[in-house]
């Protein structure tokens, strides 16, 4: 005999008592919170990244991405504004853009040759009278309804912003002063594309951004510092995050005393017990880029977004979940276009660190791995997350899982959990 | 008597690809250095940045220095699970000649196996390379290795 059918309402996953401090293994392995994300917080009340806004810098030109599985487009319209919408024909939902970035003049279905404009207006349809009086649309077919569907959109210093959520605050507003200012600050001037590549995670979406937000495990996972006896001297620092819990700033700052007496050596890494020694110390100079002496700041804007600045390697991250067990991490490498030949070449060198062969972070790129393969049959034991005592708050210590709690605080807020 | 016959430049510089392959591959990264001159580059970089010339790869090492950290770094600093590549080279030809060496374009597929045996196509593209003789020696002046994919697989720690 059939059993009943469970009560659908019921949730997928039970939060347990203790609060953000615990984290359900089944939240990573899922497939019913995977789809209650989709609709939670992709399609929820939250700003997603979909690109730069210098990616797409004249009428026409596009550039695709995702939010969660959604496929979208942002795109310069003639007004010189960007518009974002759901990568997908009204006709028989084909996708529309193909590439990653392209130009077009209009938007036309390769299947049966709908067409858009860069208002995403249909405006025209192939064999819409049929042929010779025969077949076409119904006289009274309506091409104002359907068109593409729309997002709203936001920009913020050249960053494009989009959601589905027609209650979710405007973009400043939901950012908070801090998060805003901060992106404000590393896009104060124009910037140029300096590198770009993906890098394909075997884990949750949501391990990656905790390893993002996780500031305690930086020296430990990551060796490549103490292995050579750089110390980074670092003085000053902390971990801020927003009301919400779900953006956080873990930033810091080098001792600069002895910044002084070279502008560009020697002033943020100072070399310990050297059991091993660098052949070539190129790619760890640096100079101070900020007139606040911030030498580090990743920046995590909930749910996907990241903003880095590690020394003078700039660059933006964005996170895109491709099923309950992988990830595709998204990368952009950037300057100033007032950048000296000097400054890009520091850059450059510095890229070194990070990405997918970074020499500082790229265990980043394996460590969800590791958990995922571990929990598959486990997801009612939790993780424990007590660094810095059980509170969302912000805090001078960066040995602390604070800023991953505000994630796990504001995930449940939007999911209901 | 034998005459010794002269060894084309084209067999030289598909020899030394030969052996900068067996290299990785047999996991002597600390000879890898040694196939580049002491003033170098060697990158790894997608198709799309080298065709928009953007100046940041996936990898950037300039002289060989750097290029010797790297495998320090691996061996010292890095945490990374056991894999081994298989390189397959193919279409090579010299496309001119250059700086007094060789401008030289060789196809490549490098196949990752994992501890547990997974195999995938880990990268594929071509090596745009300017190859020069020191001391009778062939040397990898300039090396980059263009990826057909944006998209690197977990992480990239042994150098292609």
């Amino acid at each position: 005999m059939n059993a009943p059918l469970q009560e659908t309402a019921r949730p997928a996953l039970e939060w347990p008592a203790v609060g953000v401090s615990r984290v359900p293994f089944g939240i990573y392995t899922d497939q019913e919170i995977y789809q209650r994300e989709q609709e939670k917080i992709f399609r929820g009340d939250a700003w997603h990244f979909v690109g730069l806004a210098l990616e797409i810098p004249n009428t026409g030109d596009y550039r695709a991405n995702f939010i969660g599985d959604t496929p979208v487009f942002s795109v310069r319209d003639a007004e010189g504004g960007i518009k974002v919408f759901v990568n997908r024909c009204a006709h028989r939902g084909a996708m529309l853009c193909l590439e990653t970035r392209g130009h077009k003049k209009d938007f036309t279905c390769i299947y049966h040759n709908w067409s858009y404009d860069l208002d995403g207006k249909l405006q025209s349809i192939a064999f819409r009278r049929g042929v010779k009086g025969q077949g076409g649309l119904p006289a009274d077919f309506d091409m104002g309804q359907h068109g593409l569907q729309r997002l709203r959109t936001e920009t913020l210093n050249g960053l494009v912003f989009a959601t589905f959520s027609q209650r979710v605050a405007p973009l400043r507003d939901w950012l908070g002063p801090r998060m805003t200012g901060h992106i404000e600050r590393i896009f104060h001037k124009p910037v140029k594309v300096i590198g770009a590549y993906v890098q394909y995670l075997h884990n949750n979406w949501k391990l990656y951004i905790e390893n993002v937000k996780d500031a305690y495990h930086a020296s430990l996972l990551h060796t490549f510092f103490s292995t050579f006896g750089l110390n980074r001297l670092t003085m000053n620092g902390a971990l801020d995050l927003s009301e919400s819990g779900g953006h956080h700033i873990s930033w810091s700052a080098m001792a600069s005393d002895d910044a002084a007496g070279s502008e560009y050596q020697g002033n943020s890494l100072r070399a310990m017990n050297r059991d091993f020694d660098l052949a070539d110390r190129e790619l760890l100079k640096t100079w101070p880029e900020f007139d606040d002496g911030v030498t580090h700041a990743i920046q995590g804007i909930f749910p996907t977004f990241i903003v880095q600045q590690v020394q003078n390697a700039l660059a933006v991250r964005l996170a895109v979940p491709k099923g309950t067990e992988e990830t595709e991490l998204q990368w952009i490498l950037f300057g100033y276009e007032d950048d000296t030949p000097e400054q890009q070449r520091m850059r450059i060198m510095q890229s070194n660190l990070v990405g997918p062969a970074g020499l500082v972070s790229m265990e980043d790129g394996a460590v969800g791995g590791f958990i995922q393969r571990s929990i598959q049959q486990d997801g009612d034991r939790s993780a424990v997350l007590e660094m810095g005592g059980i509170e969302v708050e912000s805090q001078k210590s960066r040995v602390s899982e604070a800023s991953v709690r505000g994630f796990w605080k504001a995930y449940r807020g939007l999911m209901g959990l | 008597m034998a005459e010794r016959v002269e060894e084309r430049i084209e067999d030289r510089i598909e020899r030394l690809m030969a052996d900068y392959a067996e290299c990785i591959d047999e996991g002597r990264l600390e000879e890898w250095p040694a196939f580049f001159a002491e003033k170098c580059l060697y990158r790894i970089i997608t198709r799309e940045g080298y065709r928009n010339k953007w100046p940041a790869g996936i990898m950037t090492c300039e002289g060989r220095g750097m290029i010797s950290d790297r495998i320090l770094s691996l061996r010292r600093a890095n945490i990374y699970e056991a894999q081994i590549y298989r390189h397959l080279t193919s279409c090579m030809r010299i496309k001119g000649e250059e700086q007094g060496g060789w401008r030289v374009h060789t196809n490549f597929a490098v196949i990752r196996t994992m501890r547990t045996g997974e195999m995938i196509v880990f990268v594929a593209g071509f090596y745009d390379d300017l190859v020069i003789e020191q001391d009778g020696k062939l040397l990898y002046r300039e090396r980059s290795a263009v990826l057909d994919s944006e998209r690197i697989d977990t992480l990239l720690a042994i150098p292609v």
